[in-house]
């Protein structure tokens, strides 16, 4: 009964109304001019004090990008984007930068308390250390001295380069590189801020990881870089959630997350995606338009993705795993809603280069409203991948007669002595299921929140804990005024 | 795709239209206005596509420039002499030579109109094109078909079985032909169609056929597809059938033969508890590619649809699976199921699938499944453990990974064929 009783409190925190992130913070902003152009790339990386080397690099992106076409062979519609019509950077006006949390913008604090962020140290939830990024910039990080002990780099992306240009320079596009497609070029170019996280031989990190990303300012994309990178021999759990404010205009946010997983090592990579997914007549929205990769370079290596999509009027995201290290592991575990105006297009890519690899896909798509939701994926099997095995297995569930759920698997396997399988069912809730739940004394939204939940274990199982209690309870609310 | 082969192709379309041009006066119905306009249209539309290429997604595992360097011509007079054919099974045989319908081979019945495309094109102002979708290989077909089997099987009819030959000539050159296919079941009406496809083995040619197939309310069509083209040949097939209410359109394609085939079939079910089975087998070995694209529509309520294909490839071969399930906002309560599954005989073949669902209608019970893999070592150990030796062994499990697919053919005479056309393959393409 304890499933129940969680539900029927998600279902009740539910009906406190839709999308409760949708506040705006007041706060004196800095932006880069309108429009995107050599000077506006060359201005990011000034503001930024980068080196030589990555102001070539971007600029070696943006010409990159300038011949390329934007793709158009996801299932998702919308009106061509005009990227000169947004700002590409904008960051508090803070002139000095924080050394510590005493120090940030209080009102930029507040923001984040309001999100339910733990951005004081003192109340660690669990512990987990936090990375705040607000629009282009990162305003805090959390427990950095406790991790520096461990010999664990935790801080923003911008730092990093400051403070460990020959990391970066070493692994940045090393597994996304600057042409990998129109979505990461862009960001290759422009981007501004984002977590890094260098967990050393041996290392098992401690806490959590978590960077929590929030557009705020309006008219501004947001291009964030995450890159992760896991010696031999260690583990590390990173999280990661965004919000934005509910607008009328769409919004963009292209980001690039690169994870390196060496010999042994083990990363684990959580999303709950809440962006502003746009109003019931499909106004407004955040355009999701990411690239996460993970190359298991060293044998026995394992990168494990999970994500709960509830956001976004728009997502377009593949978090893929090349399996280049023997015995290495790959893991795909999804939730996609999409509900009222919604389209989703996401899926994973598991690409068996070594010996006996193996991976796990689990996508869940869950359609209401007029949403469309797409799984999309490929498992490729090289030559040399003897004995590489993998399951996957898409089921999508259809609320309502005005949605859609698509499921688009693509297997190219080349070798002989691989195992690959796949499944896939499309249904609706039975009726005899919402029978069964109404007959114990559930209201029927309740019952739906039961059963979505039921559908999607699988994949909240791989949560961690506090975010899979989240991540319920956003299941309920963007399925709300779905049923009835 | 290169600019090279891109290229390639663009001259094999050029190659096409230019014999088009030099030929629209002579083509068959040539002075049929709304014919010589079809072809027109179809021509100015392969103009603009050219030879489907990868970067077309529902190309992109099939490679056409194998045919766009071959330089095909049209079989411009008969062979002089005919082909060998294999020995009648059922009552009524049309035997097509080079696309052209042979009625000196030919047993046709006489209770219903059956028989050539070319004498009867007449009357089928409003029937040409109907069915089939604009696609290049479609298009080309149009431009270019010379005859093909036109037959009206009157509702409630019994139209029994009948034997359809495609034969490849013995030519010095590299021929094409595309044939065009009329068939049409009025309600109510039954009919078993057995199609077997022949080439000799070194010749290059290729058959291009297109069918359109309208089955009737309640009416049902067992359709079965024998492709045992000559190593050399080419065969780019596309079936196009359109189920009314209450109607079943079965087809098993069985793909042996060909260095390429491409078997394209679309069924749209148009009425409410219109039925589709697809099932099929692709064996292919040594420097053959065996592509199979299915396409499920289902615009109508209570239908269903069940797919079942096997691929076995052996040597440096390559197969193909795509099959997509479209479910229609109209469609609720629809069943759909569809599996593929691919067993890989040697270190170079490759195999690659895509299923795929599109469904707008929420009251739906639609699923797939797709697996590959190698023989199951297990399984083989327990037969030679029964002291069956190991070859023996391996062709008794690629036939039983066959009778999921193939158990769907009840007709006996097709089941004849089947067999005779799968007899031995293992053991051929083992050794």
């Amino acid at each position: 009964m304890a499933a129940v009783a969680e539900t029927l409190e998600t279902v009740q925190a539910a009906n406190d109304g839709g999308y409760k992130w949708g506040f705006e913070t007041d706060i004196a902003m800095e932006f880069a001019p309108k429009g995107l152009n050599e000077d506006i790339v060359r201005f990011i990386s000034a503001k930024k004090n980068e080196p030589e080397w990555l102001l070539e690099w971007r600029l070696k992106a943006y010409a990159m990008w300038l011949k390329m076409e934007e793709p158009e062979w996801a299932a998702v519609k919308y009106p061509k984007i005009d990227y000169q019509d947004a700002y590409y950077y904008a960051a508090p006006s803070n002139k000095t930068v924080p050394k510590s949390l005493d120090e940030v913008d209080p009102e930029l604090l507040r923001t984040y308390e309001k999100l339910g962020i733990p951005v004081q140290e003192q109340q660690r939830l669990q512990g987990i250390a936090v990375d705040m990024v607000f629009d282009s910039v990162s305003v805090a990080t959390t427990f950095k001295d406790r991790l520096a002990k461990e010999g664990i780099i935790f801080c923003s992306i911008s730092e990093a380069v400051q403070n460990h240009p020959e990391l970066v320079k070493q692994y940045l596009g090393s597994v996304v590189p600057q042409g990998d497609n129109y979505f990461a070029c862009l960001n290759s170019a422009v981007f501004t801020d984002g977590s890094f996280v260098f967990i050393p031989k041996g290392v098992r990190c401690p806490m959590e990881l978590s960077t929590y990303f929030r557009i705020n300012a309006k008219s501004t994309g947001q291009f964030e870089r995450t890159l992760i990178i896991a010696e031999a021999g260690s583990h590390v759990s990173y999280l990661e959630g965004c919000t934005a404010p509910m607008r009328d205009e769409n919004q963009m946010h292209a980001a690039v997350v690169e994870l390196v997983a060496m010999d042994d090592a083990t990363i684990k990579y959580s999303t709950v995606q809440n962006w502003y997914p746009g109003d019931a007549e499909g106004k407004g929205g955040i355009y999701n338009f990411v690239t996460k990769r993970g190359a298991c370079r060293g044998a026995r290596s394992k990168i494990s993705w999970t994500q709960v999509e509830t956001g976004s009027a728009i997502t377009w995201k593949y978090p893929s795993c090349m399996l280049l290290g023997d015995d290495s592991v790959g893991e795909f575990y999804s939730v996609a809603i999409t509900n009222n105006h919604q389209q989703a297009d996401t899926g994973t890519k598991m690409w068996h280069v070594g010996k006996n690899t193996r991976s796990t896909i689990v996508s869940k798509g869950i359609s209401a409203g007029q949403g469309q939701n797409t799984y999309r994926g490929l498992v490729k099997v090289s030559p040399k991948a003897t004995g590489a095995r993998n399951f996957t297995q898409c089921d999508s569930l259809l609320i309502g007669d005005q949605c859609g759920a698509h499921t688009v698997p693509y297997i190219e396997n080349r070798c002989a002595t691989a195992k690959v399988e796949h499944e896939a069912t499309t249904s609706r809730i039975a009726e005899d299921q919402l029978f069964y739940c109404r007959s114990r004394g559930l209201t029927q939204e309740e019952a739906v929140g039961l059963i979505v939940n039921g559908f999607c274990r699988e994949v909240l199982k791989e949560l961690p804990m506090e975010f899979a209690v989240e991540a319920q309870k956003l299941l309920a609310i963007s399925l709300e005024g779905s049923v009835g | 795709m290169n600019a090279q082969t891109s290229s390639a192709a663009s001259s094999t379309a050029g190659a096409f239209l230019a014999r088009f041009e030099g030929l629209r006066e002579h083509l068959p119905g040539g002075r049929l206005p709304w014919l010589a306009k079809l072809r027109a249209e179809a021509a100015a539309f392969f103009a603009a596509a050219g030879l489907p290429n990868r970067r077309i997604e529902a190309w992109r595992y099939t490679d056409l420039a194998p045919i766009a360097q071959a330089g095909f011509s049209e079989a411009l007079t008969l062979a002089a002499e005919a082909p060998a054919l294999p020995p009648m099974r059922a009552p009524y045989r049309a035997v097509f030579v080079d696309g052209r319908f042979a009625e000196n081979l030919s047993v046709m019945p006489e209770a219903y109109p059956c028989g050539s495309l070319a004498a009867g094109l007449d009357g089928t102002e409003s029937r040409l094109g109907a069915l089939a979708e604009d696609l290049p290989l479609v298009a080309l077909n149009t431009m270019l078909f010379e005859d093909g089997l036109l037959l009206d099987l009157p509702a409630g009819a019994e139209g029994g079985v009948i034997e359809m030959l495609s034969v490849a000539s013995h030519a010095s050159r590299p021929i094409a032909f595309h044939p065009r296919h009329l068939i049409r079941l009025g309600d109510g009406a039954s009919l078993t169609l057995i199609e077997t496809s022949l080439g000799p083995a070194e010749a290059t040619y290729l058959h291009n056929p297109v069918f359109e197939i309208a089955v009737g309310a309640g009416a049902t069509l067992s359709h079965v597809r024998i492709q045992r083209e000559g190593r050399a040949g080419f065969q780019l097939s596309t079936v196009h059938a359109a189920v009314q209410a209450g109607g079943t359109y079965d087809n098993f394609t069985l793909n042996a033969g060909a260095r390429l085939v491409r078997n394209e079939i679309h069924a749209s079910l148009l009425g409410p508890k219109a039925a589709c089975h697809m099932n099929g087998a692709q064996l292919a070995g040594d420097g053959q590619h065996a592509d199979t694209t299915t396409f499920l529509d289902h615009a109508a309520p209570d239908c269903a649809s069940r797919q079942t294909y096997k691929t076995v490839l052996a040597g440096k071969s390559r197969g193909v699976f795509q099959g997509k399930i479209l479910v229609r906002q109209a469609a609720q309560r629809t069943d759909g199921y569809q599996m593929n599954q691919a067993l890989l005989l040697s270190e170079e073949a490759e195999i690659d699938a895509k299923p795929q669902l599109e469904i707008y209608a929420d009251d739906v019970k639609c699923s797939h499944g797709a697996t590959v893999g190698a023989l199951d070592e297990a399984q083989l150990f327990y037969l030679r453990a029964r002291g069956i030796p190991a070859e023996q062994a391996r062709a008794m499990l690629v036939q039983a990974f066959l009778v999921e697919a193939v158990e769907g053919v009840t007709d006996p005479i097709a089941q004849a064929a089947l067999a005779e056309a799968t007899e031995g393959w293992w053991e051929r393409e083992a050794a």
